[in-house]
């Protein structure tokens, strides 16, 4: 099964410590696991932008779509056996640590 | 032969208990689809209400409902195959074809039990939802008896299982009981679902009682299931000791209320009343368990621990011959594997027991200071009653005012309006 997982920022987490950043290693084993698909960090939100089309007008507007103290600052598609897998992918990356991961599976269209 | 209907319905509601679990847990496996495998048990089992008292019951009641439940799946297969021809329908159809009648003969079929439980207890899915799903899955209660017990809508009750269900399917939670880095923090939340179970149905008081005997009832049976399953595993000793904790609490279930449907307190409960039998299940399975614990050197858990306490309580002959001070040590222990303030609070009202009430009231006094517990009715309500003892009585009657305002349901306010007249100006006690 496919899952996207979010690399979320969190501000109750314990504060960023680069010694303890595995992301290297993380990267290096998921890979020969063949787990990791695709992934990267995000810019942070002062660079999004959202668009809308209302009545066949398109709506540019600085910033994300919604204000939270929270914010996605990354991601990875990984492919995994199961959601038990999934969840230790996930408990390995140093942001599960320094911040949160939501895992979504990922919803194939015509499915 | 016509046998009589009474008759009949019992060995429907038996053969329910006994095999439920183990029917649904094979269809599953073999189908993976959930509410396929739920909706043909029921129908075995209606239709054995049904055929049971004409055609009289079956010398293997456990094979005619998996012929019948097998057969019902079969058909249901048969036609989805048929609207989409698929390859993976037809090579279920196969599998469940050659699936074995017999119950018990099934080497297979502990695992498959086993597997159900550990899914619908999975950490990925809401606490309500895990219990629900157990209750609906593993122990064959119909929506509508679960949505009762938690005094819910049926409409609530089958959205929250189709929602379960869902998750299950659509997030990939895996259908199997979980490899070795994984079934120690598994078992202790299958566990904390049961004893969830069991709280839910338990704590309820008066007129809700009725209505939640079922929750009580399948938490024992499925703590029993489960532990029939686990037979030599590590986590052996910590499910009979929960087993053993809902025995002691259980046996005082006659007792709790009074006939106006009135609190009645641990000291004051009519001690001849308890059921001496459960106390006796209680005190057999955890002394089992404390020898297993020893001669496999795990620790207590919080569960043995519970039990212990429990065991004081409910081995006293009266509520002052209460080994109080072992009581306090237990919660020491206790709150040494699993810190929290409610703990800290029974510890200083077992020391209040042992030491005498100033003793005690310092140690909630502390635990005030932290405001951990504000707006916890039961820390004022503990203090009044050693403040009353004290004969500090202006105090203890403050505090029972706050304690009533804190309190959570119409059963504990009358309570503590009892205790508040007691203690009021004009008393004499």
């Amino acid at each position: 099964m496919e899952y996207m997982l979010f690399i979320c920022t969190d501000p109750t987490a314990p504060a960023y410590v680069a010694a303890e950043d595995n992301i290297v290693e993380w990267g290096a084993e998921m890979e020969a696991r063949r787990v990791t698909r695709h992934g990267n960090r995000l810019r942070p939100v002062e660079d999004a932008t959202t668009v809308t089309v209302r009545g066949g007008e398109v709506m540019v507007s600085d910033g994300p779509f919604a204000e939270t103290k929270e914010w996605i600052a990354g991601y990875d598609i990984i492919a995994c056996a199961d959601l038990d897998e999934a969840i230790e992918v996930a408990s390995k990356h140093p942001m599960a640590r320094f911040g949160k991961i939501e895992i979504r599976p990922v919803w194939p269209l015509g499915e | 032969m016509v046998t009589a209907p009474t008759d009949a319905q019992a060995a429907v509601e038996m053969a329910s208990a006994v095999e439920t679990a183990r029917i649904t847990a094979t269809l599953i496996r073999v189908t993976g689809d959930w509410s396929l495998a739920e909706d043909c048990v029921q129908d075995a089992f209606a239709r054995a209400l049904v055929d049971w008292p004409v055609r009289g019951i079956p010398r293997n009641t456990g094979a005619w409902l998996t012929t019948v439940a097998k057969n019902r799946a079969i058909d249901r297969m048969r036609s989805a195959a048929s609207e989409k021809r698929a390859v993976r329908e037809l090579a279920i159809l196969t599998e469940l074809e050659e699936l074995p009648d017999g119950s018990g003969g099934n080497p297979g079929a502990d695992d498959d039990r086993l597997r159900l439980i550990y899914t619908c207890c999975h950490p990925a899915l809401p606490l309500d939802a895990r219990v629900a799903l157990t209750l609906r899955t593993v122990a064959g209660l119909t929506t509508g008896e679960i949505a009762r017990a938690f005094l819910v809508s049926e409409a609530t009750m089958s959205k929250r299982l189709v929602r379960a269900r869902a998750k299950i399917r659509n997030a990939g939670i895996p259908y199997r009981v979980p490899p070795p880095e994984l079934i120690s923090e598994r078992t202790a939340g299958i566990l904390a679902v049961l004893y969830l179970m069991f709280n839910e149905g338990y704590s309820a008081t008066g007129g809700a009682t009725l209505i939640r005997e079922p929750l009580v009832r399948e938490a024992i049976r499925l703590t029993r299931l489960l532990i029939g399953l686990l037979g030599g595993s590590p986590h052996e000793p910590e499910a009979l000791a929960l087993l053993a904790l809902m025995l002691f609490h259980h046996a005082r279930r006659g007792t709790r209320t009074d006939a106006a449907g009135d609190l009645v307190t641990l000291e004051e409960q009519d001690r001849g009343s308890w059921d001496r039998a459960a106390i006796g299940e209680a005190m057999a399975l955890l002394a089992a368990a404390e020898h297993m614990g020893i001669s496999r050197r795990s620790r207590p858990g919080s569960y043995r621990i519970q039990a212990a306490i429990a065991a004081c309580h409910m081995t006293a002959p009266d509520a002052g011959g209460t080994d109080f001070a072992k009581v306090a040590l237990l919660y020491d222990h206790l709150g040494q594997i699993a810190p929290s303030p409610v703990i800290e609070l029974n510890r200083a009202v077992a020391v209040a027991m042992s030491q005498g009430p100033e003793a005690g009231l310092a140690l909630i006094d502390r635990l005030e200071q932290t405001r951990s517990l504000d707006g916890y009715y039961l820390l004022p309500a503990a203090k009044a009653d050693l403040l009353r003892r004290l004969g500090r009585r202006t105090e203890a009657y403050r505090e029972y005012c706050r304690a009533r305002e804190l309190a959570p349901s119409e059963v504990e306010r009358r309570y503590l309006g009892k205790r508040l007249a007691e203690t009021g100006p004009g008393s004499s006690s």
